[in-house]
């Protein structure tokens, strides 16, 4: 098996491309990447139609390493090149990639308003709780009471929590995983490509680097068993009560609508501006 | 689908109408855009246009997401434009740099109002010429054009488009309050009479395909996503393949490169319009609704017996130097009057280097530079 899964790897990662990458060894983000290219590898897309687009930070250079359209834009913005894209292109399969600060701090904006206009696009969202490549600073899902370089003394702030907000924004699909729970993050990937709709998956990811040394958990096994202890599905969630929830997340499928599309309804707009 | 030509072959149009058409003729396909006066009426005018020739228009949810949606529409193949004014301009100026350096063809049209920040929300202004040239960071070079008629905002939009298409650059195009709402009649040019440039995209096949090369002119093919060349776009400086570089020789390569694909089409981006300048010894330069003013002053000065004449700059940058210079050697005198503190009579001067007499005229009150003001100046000396 592990050998299966290395060669699928190397179906599609740049050869060409100058490797070694530039992640930590141990972080999430490589787990991340082999459960993406197991999704869109199973769902049996060419890497022509797809587009990989990122924003900044270490979740930003992972189009580079991979052998599809792939475009590293500004921070915070993958999303609204994204949209661009797909207007323009509809028969591409437009995926982003997001770190925490890109998504929900400097883009904020573009997150929320991508999930309300529901155009066919895939967000996922790296969640580490830091600003790794700049240092560890505090970022929107920093825990309140943690550590970060500026926040030494304690951090005062209150997390988003990313995947419902994006419910909340009115994303048609939303479900959230972690780099602990593989197999899951490989069907909720699965999932939120093949929506028809704005789909959004929150991933719980480790920078034991930045984050987790100043939060004793300075080690990516100390890290995913954190994963492993606080992670409820779904399912399970809705018979505990909110006192056994209380440090807790959960994972799965948040939400799953069906919504009008964008660009189907910009179609109708075509017919109805007629000539 | 529709004609994208109005049917009438004149027309009583206002400038940011005339904008909008001349995109569309252009090619334009793509128009994504964040509501502000005085440009408004671009984005209503393509709202309606856009879906009815296979177009799209998108409201964003401001002007850097407005930016970004147009540089994607063009990686995947759609001329694509959006259009602002000031403080929309200087959100726009992240993704203006993205836009230069992954060298992704776009229209941006900046109709200029007065003051900075909100400033005089909407009298007329020249305040953004060095922004437009200097506004996103680093050191990138860039193409910005200014019209003066409402017949410019057609013709000049489509020479904007095939410029920006042609050396893979985004182009500014400056329009001000003046030129935007004023109305007047626009003969229309027939279709075929049209010149339109496209990008030109590779003819190799894709395992020979390299998306930034430094061939002879300078402008690398330029494949749409989605046709089986498969690359990396990035803001980050990259070598010849599209991925990052810190290597010195190749970033070296790469910046030198942006530089002379302009410096070798510079016959053809730096566009100017002369008026009376045969016997001129005494000349205005002038852009924007400014030169529109200047055109009647030099009239009524030669009445008076001052054989005036003006230099148009349609192109602001690159600057065009020989062709100012030209005119600085000619003349005894010259006058450049602007809605701002003199930001085009600086470059003049630098080009000047004490050659001749250049006076600068300035109006920063939110009022328009009437004809009498210029004329009065020019007459000064006399």
């Amino acid at each position: 098996m592990p050998k299966e899964i290395t060669k699928l790897i190397h179906k599609y990662l740049r050869h060409d491309k100058k490797f070694p990458h530039v992640w930590c060894p141990g972080c999430g983000n490589g787990v991340i990447l082999g459960s993406l290219i197991r999704a869109i590898d199973r769902l049996g897309l060419t890497k022509d139609e797809i587009v990989l687009a990122s924003g900044i930070g270490c979740s930003g250079r992972m189009p580079v390493y991979v052998d599809f359209n792939t475009l590293h834009t500004t921070h915070g913005r993958a999303l609204t090149f994204a949209t661009g894209i797909k207007l323009a292109k509809p028969s591409l399969t437009v995926i982003t990639v997001m770190g925490d600060g890109d998504a929900t701090a400097i883009g904020g904006n573009h997150f929320i308003h991508a999930a309300r206009r529901n155009v066919n696009l895939t967000a996922i969202i790296i969640n580490n709780q830091i600003y790794g490549m700049t240092g560890g600073q505090f970022s929107p899902t920093t825990p309140y009471g943690s550590h970060a370089a500026t926040a030494p003394y304690g951090h005062i702030e209150h997390a988003f929590s990313i995947a419902e907000l994006a419910v909340t924004a009115g994303a048609a699909f939303v479900g959230r995983g972690t780099v602990y729970h593989v197999q899951t993050l490989d069907k909720l990937i699965k999932a939120a490509v093949l929506k028809r709709g704005f789909s959004v998956v929150e991933i719980i990811s480790n920078c034991h680097i930045q984050f987790g040394r100043r939060n004793e958990m300075g080690n990516p096994v100390t890290m995913m068993e954190w994963m492993r202890d606080h992670a409820v599905t779904v399912e399970k969630a809705e018979k505990m009560t909110s006192e056994d929830l209380e440090d807790k997340f959960t994972i799965g499928i948040l939400a799953d609508e069906e919504k009008p599309i964008y660009t189907e309804e910009y179609d109708k707009i075509r017919e109805r501006a007629g000539d | 689908m529709a004609t994208v030509m109005p049917k009438k072959k004149r027309s009583l149009l206002q400038g940011n109408e005339a904008i909008a058409l001349g995109a569309l003729a252009a090619g334009c396909r793509f128009f994504a855009g964040y509501p502000i006066t005085p440009a408004s009426e671009i984005s209503e005018v393509l709202s309606a246009r856009m879906p009815r020739v296979g177009g799209t228009f998108i409201q964003m949810e401001d002007e850097i997401a407005s930016m970004g949606a147009i540089i994607g529409a063009s990686i995947a193949g759609i001329k694509s434009m959006t259009a602002t004014s000031g403080p929309g301009f200087s959100l726009m100026q992240e993704n203006i740099g993205y836009a230069c350096i992954t060298e992704t063809p776009c229209v941006v049209v900046n109709v200029m109002r007065g003051g900075g920040s909100t400033g005089l929300p909407t009298c007329p202004g020249q305040g953004d010429v060095m922004q437009a040239r200097w506004g996103t960071h680093g050191d990138n070079p860039i193409i910005v054009l200014a019209v003066s008629t409402v017949t410019d905002c057609f013709d000049i939009t489509v020479r904007a488009f095939n410029l920006s298409e042609k050396y893979r650059i985004p182009v500014v195009l400056l329009s001000d309050e003046v030129v935007s709402h004023t109305r007047e009649t626009v003969i229309f040019p027939s279709p075929q009479d049209i010149e339109i440039v496209d990008r030109v995209t590779p003819s190799v096949p894709p395992e020979w395909y390299v998306p930034y090369e430094n061939n002879s002119t300078g402008i690398p093919d330029m494949a749409a996503f989605g046709e089986g060349y498969r690359y990396h776009v990035t803001g980050l400086v990259h070598d010849e393949r599209g991925f990052p570089t810190q290597h010195p020789e190749e970033v070296k390569t790469f910046t030198n490169r942006l530089f002379r694909k302009l410096t070798q089409g510079l016959h053809e981006i730096q566009i100017i319009k002369t008026f009376m300048m045969n016997d001129a010894d005494v000349a205005v330069i002038a852009y924007g609704s400014v030169a529109r003013s200047a055109q009647r002053a030099v009239v009524d000065a030669r009445s008076k017996g001052t054989k005036a004449g003006l230099l148009q700059l349609i192109t602001l940058f690159p600057f065009p130097e020989r062709l100012v210079d030209k005119v600085l050697k000619q003349c005894i005198r010259v006058l450049v009057p602007e809605m701002n503190m003199g930001q085009i009579y600086r470059e003049v001067q630098r080009v000047n280097q004490g050659k001749t007499d250049v006076k600068k005229y300035n109006r920063i009150d939110g009022q328009f530079i009437t004809p009498d003001e210029i004329l009065g100046e020019l007459l000064l000396e006399e």
